[in-house]
């Protein structure tokens, strides 16, 4: 009989696998309590180095080509597809649910990953323009991303959860720190497998896992991160993320839809330019 | 400095076109009613210190009944009515404005102390414009890209600033007018007379009672608008510490918020920019409004091969700037809006000296009562200045220069706001460059402080949330939109 090869469960941070600067750790088992899983529990300065990689990685990849972007987000969905007996097994593990259930779960989050990744380079076209101004000047609109934004992962699907907040925040070019589910945190890593084989510059994304309640309000009163899906944060803690937002008054919401262009738009920022027109 | 070249005669605009109250009480329902605070405030004339009217002070049980005219008037009236019968309210409204225009203008400089060159000329057309702008959408709101049956959110809570104050309205009136929301207004504390006048236009245009009120007062009044659990969104205008206030006391209450805040925006001039251009650039950047501007040039940002000269033709250029009665149709720079204010730049200035900077005003006389500052500019300012990071909101500029174009872009971006920035330079590849690299709401490239009802206004980081003005400023009004 041959004994497995286990995984190490990591954090994502600016390209590279690391450990919580900790040395912590939490027990993660299956549905039917066997073991599964030491998920590294970041700490906030695991959270205080993500937003250090975002930030530093926000000026090359809202710079780079929307198509380039749409490319890479198109070769993450091809990585996944390649890796759907995995995912299927981390989510049937995890979430106790059946075979099909977790197919279909792994096939909507490629599926949304292509369709996100078909708006990079149609987002100024449908949501920018020029405007009529009663003068002599050429005006016009564009929406651009925003800057660091933290996505906190839904509890419910693990797969899906990621998709939705990630794939619209990224593809218009913002970089982004995620809090996986406490619960579900193995297709978060296995994710991060995804996007280190997809050409995705590293610190666009980060993961952590670990404590929600921990890292949070470390999240919401950040002064580099500008924005936050709070979609996957327990509903009572709205205000509180809200409130420690203020402090460099955060773009924060809430989205129900999981293929939405307000999801992209939320998290840009409309710049209007102004030049005279003459001889 | 020699004699001016040429004098000017005295060209005062007649005052006798406005016809004030001594009294105002609230416009709540259609009708004015006394406040039942049963106190008062006065508005005065910021250039000669005069009393102009007696203005209600309304308190939290005043909001209410105002709140409560602005839901009766949505449920049973406005929500009712069809888009294009509001679409004609809102031109109505514009033309109203245009046809006492004049009455608007005079009153404007009367109360907040700018020029009548400008009210004239920019305050009043513009606002008629934004109504009349935002009059179309009304019925074709389904066109803008917000779904197919865009709603609107119901009683909308407007608080605004004495900068602009019936531009200010008219922004933030129009669309949520346009949209379906019903209003209740708060204009500022010493600036509150065109708001009221423009209660009479509500009346003129037969907009059904309720739809329109407006509550005067301070802060406080302000407060008690914002806490109200009945209203359904807020619209604000104003510092951004205010605006962190109004963010946090709604962040338990799942409401949203428009907040168009603070700014310090750089104006940034290239060596290869046509120069007399940007000299007058700079001028308007800063001196438009006595600098009164959340979107003013207040940062000057001189490449280092051009200072001495664009230096010497600034202050040539200030020096001719005529500082005095605002009612006077030559006059470029008028009263400073309160003591308050004025006390705030003085404190700012004296901080510039203090930390090490050079400061020049431009030698003009003074008129003895009112609140007054000179043109000025503070030269060898550091990022770390004071001056060079909070906003004056005074006719006092920030020299600071630059080496190469992605120094200028750095030293531009190095602050919490973000709402305007200037490029000036005759190369259009380097514009567009500058333009992506600036991370501000609204560039204005050889060109500055320019504003128009099409094109959508709003900052960056700690400038704000959202956008007025343009498709994009709808949003703001629309439930759900963002």
């Amino acid at each position: 009989m041959r004994i497995d090869v286990m995984k190490t469960y990591k954090l994502y941070i600016g390209g590279a696998f690391p450990r919580s600067e900790s040395g912590r750790s939490y027990e993660l088992k299956d549905k039917k309590g066997n073991f599964i899983a030491n998920p590294a529990l970041a700490s906030r300065k695991d959270l205080r180095d993500a937003v250090v990689a975002a930030k530093a990685a926000f000026s090359g990849w809202s710079h780079a080509t929307a198509y380039n972007r749409g490319q890479i987000l198109y070769r993450m969905a091809e990585m996944l597809e390649g890796r759907t007996e995995q995912f299927v097994a981390e989510i049937k593990a995890l979430e106790g649910v059946s075979d099909s259930v977790a197919r279909k779960q792994v096939q909507d989050s490629i599926d949304l990953w292509v369709w996100y990744a078909g708006w990079s380079d149609k987002i100024s076209t449908t949501s920018g323009g020029t405007n009529p101004i009663a003068g002599p000047y050429y005006n016009f609109t564009i929406p651009e991303p925003l800057g660091v934004v933290g996505v906190i992962a839904d509890e419910k699907e693990s797969l899906l959860g990621l998709t939705r907040g990630l794939a619209p925040v990224i593809t218009s070019g913002n970089t982004a720190v995620l809090i996986a589910s406490e619960r579900l945190p193995l297709s978060a890593i296995s994710l991060a497998e995804v996007m280190a084989t997809s050409d995705l510059p590293a610190g666009v994304v980060n993961i952590l896992t670990g404590s929600k309640s921990e890292l949070i309000p470390w999240l919401a009163s950040h002064m580099e991160v500008d924005g936050i899906d709070l979609s996957g944060a327990d509903k009572k803690l709205d205000g509180e993320i809200k409130k420690a937002g203020t402090e460099n008054l955060k773009r924060i919401y809430r989205f129900e839809k999981d293929a939405s262009l307000k999801r992209i738009l939320s998290f840009m920022e409309y710049k209007t330019v102004w030049h005279p027109i003459g001889i | 400095m020699s004699a001016d070249i040429f004098e000017y005669a005295p060209a005062p605009e007649s005052r006798a076109i406005v016809k004030l109250n001594s009294e105002y009480g609230l416009f709540i329902n259609g009708k004015w009613v006394p406040p039942q605070s049963k106190k008062k405030f006065f508005s005065i004339n910021p250039a000669t210190e005069e009393v102009l009217a007696r203005v209600s002070q309304g308190n939290q049980a005043d909001v209410d009944k105002a709140v409560k005219a602005a839901r009766a008037a949505y449920n049973k009236v406005w929500s009712k009515t069809k888009p294009k019968e509001r679409a004609k309210y809102l031109f109505r409204i514009a033309r109203l404005l245009q046809e006492r225009a004049r009455e608007f203008a005079v009153l404007e400089s009367l109360d907040n102390g700018k020029p009548i060159r400008e009210t004239r000329d920019v305050d009043v057309p513009l606002s008629a414009a934004h109504f009349f702008y935002h009059a179309g959408w009304a019925d074709k709101l389904e066109y803008a890209g917000y779904g197919d049956n865009p709603k609107p959110y119901g009683v909308v809570a407007q608080i605004i600033p004495w900068n602009f104050p019936l531009l200010m309205l008219a922004w933030k009136v129009a669309p949520a007018l346009a949209t379906g929301n019903t209003v209740v207004l708060k204009p500022a504390e010493t600036t509150p007379l065109t708001a009221l006048l423009f209660a009479e236009i509500c009346q003129q245009a037969e907009l059904p009672a309720g739809v329109v009120n407006v509550v005067t007062g301070d802060g406080a009044t302000g407060a008690a608008l914002v806490n109200h659990g009945d209203i359904d969104k807020v619209a604000f205008t104003g510092s951004t510490e205010v605006g962190k206030l109004i963010a946090s006391s709604i962040a338990d209450r799942g409401i949203p918020a428009t907040l168009e805040l603070g700014g310090k925006g750089a104006n940034i001039v290239f060596d290869d920019a046509p120069i007399d251009e940007a000299v007058e650039g700079i001028i308007n950047g800063i001196f438009f409004n006595q600098g009164h501007v959340c979107c003013a040039g207040s940062r000057l940002l001189l490449q280092e091969s051009i200072v001495d000269d664009f230096l010497t033709k600034l202050q040539s250029r200030m020096a001719k700037i005529r500082v005095g009665d605002p009612l006077d149709k030559n006059t470029d720079l008028g009263a400073i809006n309160s003591a308050a204010q004025l006390s705030k730049i003085k404190e700012l200035s004296e901080s510039g000296t203090k930390e090490g900077a050079n400061v020049w005003s431009a030698p003009c006389s003074l008129p003895n009562k009112g609140f007054w500052y000179p043109p000025t500019i503070f030269t060898g300012v550091t990022q770390a200045h004071r001056i060079a990071r909070e906003e004056i909101f005074g006719p006092v500029l920030s020299v600071l220069t630059f080496r190469t174009p992605q120094e200028a872009m750095e030293k531009a971006n190095n602050t919490p706001y973000g709402l305007s920035a200037g490029i000036w330079t005759e190369k259009g590849s380097k514009i567009l460059w500058a333009a992506q690299q600036l991370k501000a709401g609204v560039i204005w490239a050889n060109t500055f402080n320019k504003f128009d009802p099409a094109s959508p206004f709003g900052g960056y980081k700690e400038s704000g949330w959202g956008r007025e003005g343009g498709r994009h400023g709808l949003a703001a009004y629309i439930k759900g939109a963002k």
